[in-house]
């Protein structure tokens, strides 16, 4: 029975959003939705270049194999064989796909970094590992031919599943890492936590699996490469989260072009969740070979090829405790961690289970002591890497799962358990190094836990008991960071990448605005969400502004869309430039209508001089910016246009309380979501009908892991078992219910909207929220994810032979 | 050796001549440049390219172009008229129905197929019958609202 306390908390900080007077707030339709739904958008499938040639890649199927020799002659004699490059043909000067984070060991030394090699060469180390690019004059060309390249491997034994990986014998995925040990490292105070667990009344224990999770975006990953001989330049279409990292990276690290000689546009892109974030070696090698073949170079992922060769997610192994008085006050926490990285370091592998889980462990509670230790471990697969959350799911997923089990242990509602522990002062600095500026974690507990009506959960577990079912009702109390920042701190703490945004605004002399934004769009509603931002703030129509994204050709610099950090990043540097923009614009209107700058104020798209009516439009600025006739030349430049770049000063901090309510069949194991309530607190909130979107995208991907997905290797040969749509079990609409959402709102207190983000947050919350549900329904410890009904029924079966 | 074919794509007659094994979505996308059809799987699982066959919505990577011989092919280039959104495109604009997009135009013309067959489906039979569409942004929430008032207008 779970027992519960409804508390409705009176008049405090955190209310919901009022209803908007400007842009800010709006549900406004999204502008970039007339070109998807008429099929208008540009994919990057979508672009053909003129005499462009097409790659097939030849691919492992083997997870560990030594490569004697390959053959490729047969190939190149294939029809409309144009070329096919090894490893071998690579130049010594070509580099690997480098790891943009350096993570430090507990023993001072530098995690392993062995090359990752854009093309293998001499081992293999996962299926799907690029060994050969085929380009030929159509893809079937290239696909015939590439089945024609003979590689002679020499099988060797794999190690694939990170329980495996350090046992004495393993075979070593990397000669550098004999023991398959990338680092070990640790946060917090190991010295107060041992005293703090001498003295627990209770202490809760757990091992679990964070289930690895393959990204799935519904766009598979793709690029167009050319090379033009007029200018010695390089043009890359890619399906890419970040152009202007892919672009750095790429160039300074591997390939050792001019970086200025290469242009990156990353158009309309299907979907990321991470996975796009990464320098891959598909198109890299499609960049090197294009010179080569002096024609552009066209490679599309078909799905079987996303399955084995995109950056998966999460995949660790956990032992937590949880220490607490006889009240239920938690005293210390100890978490010990083996994560997997794969067979080679993605782009920002080693900072996901270290900077982006560790930090994250005090959750939504004062918990005064933590210690964590991770190991991170290569293995015979597909490299891991950020899928949505990033780090954070799996620490939610650790505190909240055991949360939960204290407080069924203990006999304590699952609210009154994080009643009793909620941090309530803020600024917070945790004992796992971050220092949350503000929330209200209640408001958001009490908003869900009303909408959820958990008033009424007893009638309907006692309901549903007659009809021989089983209802659960599980809590999840996240938080994330998001916005990582700053980069001098991030810096210190190994990023080898800066972590500010770039935004600039260029006014028209009519007075529109192009927005041009180092952050990118693949589904968020960027174009939509920023325009109002600059509408809002200049007092003109969100039509007036075109919001441009996606190519270092035409926007300053950019790290790309990331971890929850568009808004709160991208959105910042767009109100610095912003505020240029003003600030100049004051100065134009002081000098027409002669007075002191001082005396102007800006409002409603008006220059106006303070205490009178008397002003200027913005529109009539903007034009005196360029057509600059009456104009203090001497002391202004013309022109209408800003760039800003922002560097956060700290991290967001979003937060909330999801509910999920499921029904079991105990006969069957079968498990159906009868609920789920998300109430989260994003800070301010532009977009209201956008952000929804957001969470309820999130909650789908969570649910997923929790109850559906879960990639799978045989653990003997490497093979990838849930290599198709067939195996993998993605979310389909009928898997999922509808959604119930609603917001609280502490604005951040370090940027100028006051915004924290919320990609991510359905991701990081749902998984423990439905395990914790399946828990309660089934009287289970722990049930691994994905819940599949022959694992819940297996739970219900022991539960009764408990009983 | 290529064989001739004739059907009608968006109201337009098309006779020409293809190869043997060239699928209808590789028809649509190539030749004819219809790239708002979109190839999300290679098991006919995603349903990102499906179009409607003499009306009913069929996924274009599992039927070849030469089997399309006759027919009448819609895509979601053909759907708006006269610049005005069909009422299942401005249901899901309305409804915040897409985020990426790349699922969009075949999970807009499974819709559209489905007022053949409900005229005021529930939720969960539109649930069921979007079974081989995936979307990997919205979670379906505001896709099935999106079909749920597309459908109300089309038989209004």
């Amino acid at each position: 029975m779970t027992e519960t306390t409804v508390r409705e908390k009176p008049a405090a900080a955190a209310q919901r959003a009022t209803k908007p007077s400007g842009p800010i707030g709006a549900r406004i339709e999204r502008k970039e939705d007339a070109r998807f739904l008429t099929g208008a958008g540009q994919y990057t499938d979508d672009v053909t270049l003129p005499h462009q040639t097409h790659a097939c890649f030849v691919r492992s199927p083997h997870a560990h194999a030594k490569i004697r020799s390959i053959h490729t002659d047969a190939a190149k004699r294939s029809p409309g064989v144009l070329a096919v490059y090894t490893g071998a043909d690579l130049p010594a000067s070509v580099g690997g796909l480098p790891c943009g984070w350096l993570i430090t060991g507990s023993d001072g030394q530098p995690m392993k970094e062995p090359k990752h090699p854009i093309l293998a060469q001499g081992k293999a180390r996962h299926v799907g590992d690029p060994v050969a690019i085929v380009i030929a004059e159509t893809p079937d060309q290239a696909k015939e031919a590439a089945q024609q390249v003979q590689v002679d491997y020499e099988p060797l034994p794999a190690v694939v599943d990170v329980r495996d990986a350090m046992r004495k014998g393993a075979p070593a995925v990397h000669d550098e890492a004999p023991d398959n040990v990338c680092y070990v490292w640790a946060l917090g105070d190991s010295g107060a936590l041992d005293a703090a667990f001498a003295r627990a009344a209770h202490v809760t224990t757990l091992e679990f699996v964070n289930n690895r999770l393959i990204p799935n975006a519904i766009e598979p990953r793709a690029c167009n490469a050319a090379y033009s001989r007029a200018d010695d330049s390089y043009t890359l279409y890619v399906a890419n989260q970040n152009p202007h990292v892919e672009r750095l990276l790429m160039t300074a690290f591997v390939l050792g072009l001019p970086e200025h000689k290469v242009r990156v546009i990353a158009p309309d892109v299907g979907g990321g969740f991470g996975s796009k974030i990464y320098l891959y070696a598909e198109e890299t090698v499609c960049v090197w070979a294009a010179k080569r073949v002096g024609r552009p170079i066209k490679w599309t992922a078909e799905r079987s090829e996303s399955f084995v060769a995109d950056a998966h997610g999460r995949d660790h192994v956990t032992r937590a405790e949880l220490a607490l008085d006889k009240d239920g006050q938690f005293l210390a926490l100890r978490v010990k961690t083996t994560a997997a990285m794969g067979a080679y370091l993605s782009t920002f592998a080693s900072c996901i289970p270290t900077i982006l889980y560790a930090t994250l462990l005090a959750g939504q509670y004062t918990t005064p002591a933590i210690h964590c230790e991770v190991t991170a471990v290569f293995t015979n697969t597909a490299p891991v890497d950020a899928y949505r959350g990033a780090g954070r799911p799996e620490a939610t997923y650790v505190v909240e799962r055991l949360v939960a089990t204290a407080a069924r242990e203990m006999s304590l509602a699952q609210d009154e358990i994080r009643r009793r522990n909620f941090i309530r002062k803020f600024p917070y600095a945790t004992p796992v190094a971050l220092t949350y500026d503000t929330g209200d974690y209640e408001a958001c507990l009490d908003g869900a836990m009303k909408l959820a009506d958990v008033a009424g959960f007893p009638k309907r577990r006692e309901e549903a008991a007659k009809r021989g079912k089983l209802r659960g009702l599980g809590y999840s109390s996240y938080i994330e960071a998001c916005g990582l920042a700053p980069s001098n701190v991030a810096g210190s703490l190994g990023a080898r990448a800066g972590l500010f945004e770039a935004g600039e605004v260029r006014v028209h002399p009519t007075g529109k605005v192009t927005v041009f934004t180092g952050s990118h769009s693949h589904g968020q509603g960027h174009e939509t969400t920023f325009a109002q931002v600059v509408a809002d703030r200049l007092g003109i129509a969100v039509d007036d502004v075109e919001v441009v994204h996606g190519d270092t050709g035409r926007i300053p610099f950019g790290m790309g869309t990331y971890g929850s950090r568009s808004i709160a990043v991208g959105g910042t540097a767009i109100m610095k430039a912003l505020d240029k923009i003003v600030a100049k614009g004051r100065k134009i209107a002081a000098h027409l209508m002669e007075v002191s700058d001082a005396d102007v104020e800006f409002t409603d798209g008006k220059f106006t001089v303070k205490g009178t009516d008397k002003n200027v439009a913005f529109a009539q600025v903007a034009l005196t910016a360029y057509v600059p006739h009456n104009y203090p030349l001497d002391k202004l430049e013309p022109g209408l246009d800003e760039t800003a770049f922002y560097d956060p000063t700290n991290f967001t901090y979003p937060a909330g309380t999801h509910i999920c309510e499921v029904e079991v069949d105990p006969e069957t194991g079968e498990t159906k979501i009868a609920s789920f309530t998300a109430c989260d607190d994003f800070g301010n909130i532009i977009n209201p009908m956008i952000v929804e979107g957001q969470v309820h995208g999130g909650l789908a991907q969570g649910i997923g892991q929790a109850l559906l997905e879960g990639c799978v290797y045989d653990r003997e040969s490497g093979q990838l078992l849930t290599g198709s749509y067939m195996d993998y079990a993605m979310p389909r609409a009928a898997d999922l219910p509808s959604f119930k959402v609603d917001t609280r709102v502490t604005p951040c207190t370090h940027n100028p909207l006051g915004v924290k983000g919320c990609g991510e947050a359905g991701a990081i919350g749902a998984p423990a929220a439905v395990m914790n549900a399946i828990c309660d329904a089934t009287g289970a410890k722990d049930i691994e994810m994905p819940a599949t009904s022959e694992r819940v029924w297996r739970a219900v079966r022991a539960s009764q032979k408990r009983i | 050796m290529k064989i001739p074919v004739s059907l009608t794509v968006n109201g337009q007659p098309v006779s020409t001549q293809v190869e043997p094994r060239t699928l209808l979505v590789e028809f649509l996308r190539g030749p004819l440049q219809l790239t708002g059809t979109h190839v999300g799987c290679d098991t006919a699982q995603c349903g990102a390219c499906t179009v409607l066959v003499d009306g009913k919505p069929m996924k274009s990577c599992n039927m070849l172009a030469v089997q399309a011989q006759g027919k009448t092919i819609t895509t979601i280039e053909g759907l708006a008229t006269d610049g005005a959104l069909h009422p299942m495109q401005a249901a899901f604009r309305k409804n915040h129905g897409l985020q990426c997009g790349f699922c969009t135009p075949g999970m807009v013309m499974a819709a559209v197929g489905l007022a053949g067959q409900a005229k005021q489906p529930t939720e969960a039979q539109i649930r069921e019958a979007l079974d081989g569409n995936f979307c990997r942004c919205t979670g379906y929430h505001n896709i099935v609202k999106a079909v749920q008032e597309g459908l109300a207008e089309m038989t209004a």
